[in-house]
């Protein structure tokens, strides 16, 4: 087994993740749009949260407004996560669906991740 | 009531307990039982026999049967069915009242149901295959401690499948040295890691200092990820005092899930751990050994459906499915129709999913279906095909048995099922397009492409062995 050899395996250094799709490439500009769209799809209502990175670990970041409500526009959700952004530089930045009928969170996963990410 | 007359002897069964004219009511349970009589019963004399011998019935008349009114009290087979492709057996519908149940108690149910009547001589063999809990039963009993949602808010959770991984070798390893093949797990990407049901608190290694290490483990992967993590702490125990005191330290530790092995333990075990984990906020992880023994026959036993809807009933945040594509037993239609059993509120008959009655759980909440066993990363697509967002993948030599190791192995997985999910949601089909995804994923992660090419000739292609009935 010559991928057991010592200079063979590489070594797997711990990562800081942010769980779903932290372990993906950072999604592009497109790709927030069709995670933005399946969202919508469902039925779930869009929102937006931000968080410095050194105070990612509790369950509440500042919401970026409220959730959008009613909207089907993914552009116009794609357009409040760079707004977002924006206003605070550095921060993570969360797209999250919520569920009404579950009464849960349907998805929720980083779009743009802080600096030092 | 008018009077009757006390006479004493043997009745046929039908005369009392066939009633093809009854029209069940909301509060009823149902069952459906497949029946292979012995040579020469009618197949209205067996069903009948069936229904009085899982309620009120005994095979002599006695004199007391007149204190009461067994009109009342009795079950009744209400219907017969040819069960497709099969000459020898048939289903047979049987109804009772609610009040021959103790309220809130899967051990007085399967007590009556599935009691002295399977080893009864009239019939050759007897299945349970599945049981219609009235909603009115159904709100006497707890059920999960948490639930889906509420797990999912608790660690973080949301829009995938969870990881898991049992730790091995399951037997032998020090408290210590187990504690570090959990960190790695954890480290390298996995929500929860697993005991093994076979670890309890054996001389290699008591349950305390496994309980310490972990925690430690847990702890350390949560600070340096930043993620929430856990543990599935085997609490299952000789007696309920110790398991009590296991699930009691777990918490003092701040873990937040224990396990529990339902059916060796038993279902008073069950629903009391349950129940403590309710008060106590603690999640429940449900593993199933025994079950086959139980439910893999076709033609006697319990199929597993009435096993999973009896544990909702007990209490149970995971439990264990099998995989449809792993190293274990399990039909897809049929694995499909009982983890919606688990999940959802509402399910309707469905007999090309096995599912004999309307099931209606209310307000109860729901289960993980954990799919564990000889599964690895080229199952992945089809894993969150046929499983959905909720459930616990869990890949034990498919994270462990890693050329690099068990953090590799973890987050191998994990690009794996995030790839998956991405695609899914994109409108990918995953099954079709397999190769595809996962080649993609490999391509930003070294550790996903050692793990397609360690595992990419490995399949488990046997026959099922309990399948649904069909012509």
């Amino acid at each position: 087994m010559t991928m057991n050899a010592p200079s063979a395996m590489k070594d797997y250094q711990t990562q800081a993740s942010l769980e779903t799709f932290a372990f993906l490439p950072p999604l592009t500009r497109e790709e927030i749009v069709e995670q933005a769209a399946y969202i919508i799809a469902q039925g779930w209502t869009p929102a937006i949260e931000h968080e410095d990175p050194s105070r990612a670990i509790g369950h509440y970041w500042p919401m970026w407004k409220l959730p959008f409500f009613g909207e089907t526009d993914v552009h116009a959700v794609l357009a409040e996560c760079e707004a977002c952004r924006q206003a605070y530089p550095g921060h993570h930045v969360r797209l999250v669906g919520y569920d009404n009928y579950t009464q849960c969170q349907g998805s929720a996963f980083v779009v743009f991740r802080g600096s030092g990410w | 009531m008018s009077a009757k007359k006390y006479d004493a002897g043997v009745k046929e069964y039908r005369e009392t307990y066939w009633t093809p004219d009854y029209i069940p009511l909301d509060t009823d349970l149902l069952a459906c039982f497949k029946i292979t009589p012995q040579a020469g019963v009618p197949r209205e004399e067996a069903a009948a026999a069936v229904a009085a011998e899982s309620s009120t019935g005994t095979w002599s008349t006695v004199w007391s049967e007149l204190l009461t009114d067994m009109e009342y009290y009795k079950g009744r087979a209400y219907a017969i069915e040819d069960v497709p492709g099969d000459q020898e057996s048939f289903y047979a519908f049987v109804a009772y009242p609610i009040d021959l149940f103790e309220e809130g108690s899967v051990v007085n149910v399967l007590t009556s149901l599935v009691g002295n009547v399977f080893g009864f001589k009239a019939v050759k063999h007897l299945r349970l295959e599945d049981i219609r809990f009235p909603l009115a039963y159904v709100k006497t009993c707890m059920g999960p401690p948490s639930g889906i949602q509420v797990e999912r808010d608790k660690l973080n959770k949301y829009g995938r499948p969870m990881l898991g991984c049992t730790i091995k070798p399951k037997l032998g390893l020090s408290a210590k040295n187990y504690g570090r093949a959990v960190y790695e797990c954890l480290r390298g990407g996995l929500d929860f890691t697993k005991d093994d049901e076979n670890v309890n608190s054996q001389p290699f290694m008591r349950w305390e200092n496994r309980f310490e290490f972990v925690a430690e483990a847990v702890r350390k992967s949560q600070e340096e990820t930043g993620e929430r993590k856990g543990h599935y702490l085997n609490v299952t125990a000789p007696d309920m005092d110790q398991m009590l005191q296991r699930a009691e330290f777990a918490k003092e530790l701040g873990q937040p899930i224990i396990m529990h092995d339902f059916l060796t333990a038993g279902f008073t075990a069950n629903t009391t751990l349950a129940k403590w984990c309710r008060r106590n906020g603690m999640l429940l992880h449900i593993h199933r050994a025994m079950h086959a023994v139980i439910d893999r026959h076709p033609k006697h036993g319990i199929h597993f459906r009435v096993l999973a809807k009896c544990l909702r009933l007990s209490g149970g945040d995971h439990l264990h499915t099998g995989t449809v594509v792993g190293k274990l037993e399990g039909d897809r239609a049929s694995t499909l129709g009982y983890v919606d059993l688990l999940r959802e509120s509402f399910i309707p008959e469905d007999r090309r999913r096995g599912i004999f009655f309307d099931q209606d759980w209310g307000s109860m909440p729901g289960v993980f279906a954990v799919a564990s066993g000889g599964i690895h990363v080229w199952h992945m697509p089809a894993l969150v095909t046929i499983f959905g967002d909720d459930s616990v993948l869990q890949f034990g030599g498919g994270t462990q048995g890693h050329p690099w190791g068990n953090a590799a192995g973890a987050a191998a997985n994990r690009v794996a099922l995030e790839a998956c999910v991405k695609a899914r949601n994109q409108g990918r089909d995953l099954e079709r397009e397999s190769r595809e995804i996962l080649t993609e994923a490999a391509r930003h992660s070294p550790e996903l492409a050692i793990a397609m090419e360690t595992w990419k000739e490995i399949k488990f292609e046997f026959e099922t062995v309990d399948k649904l009935d069909a012509a």
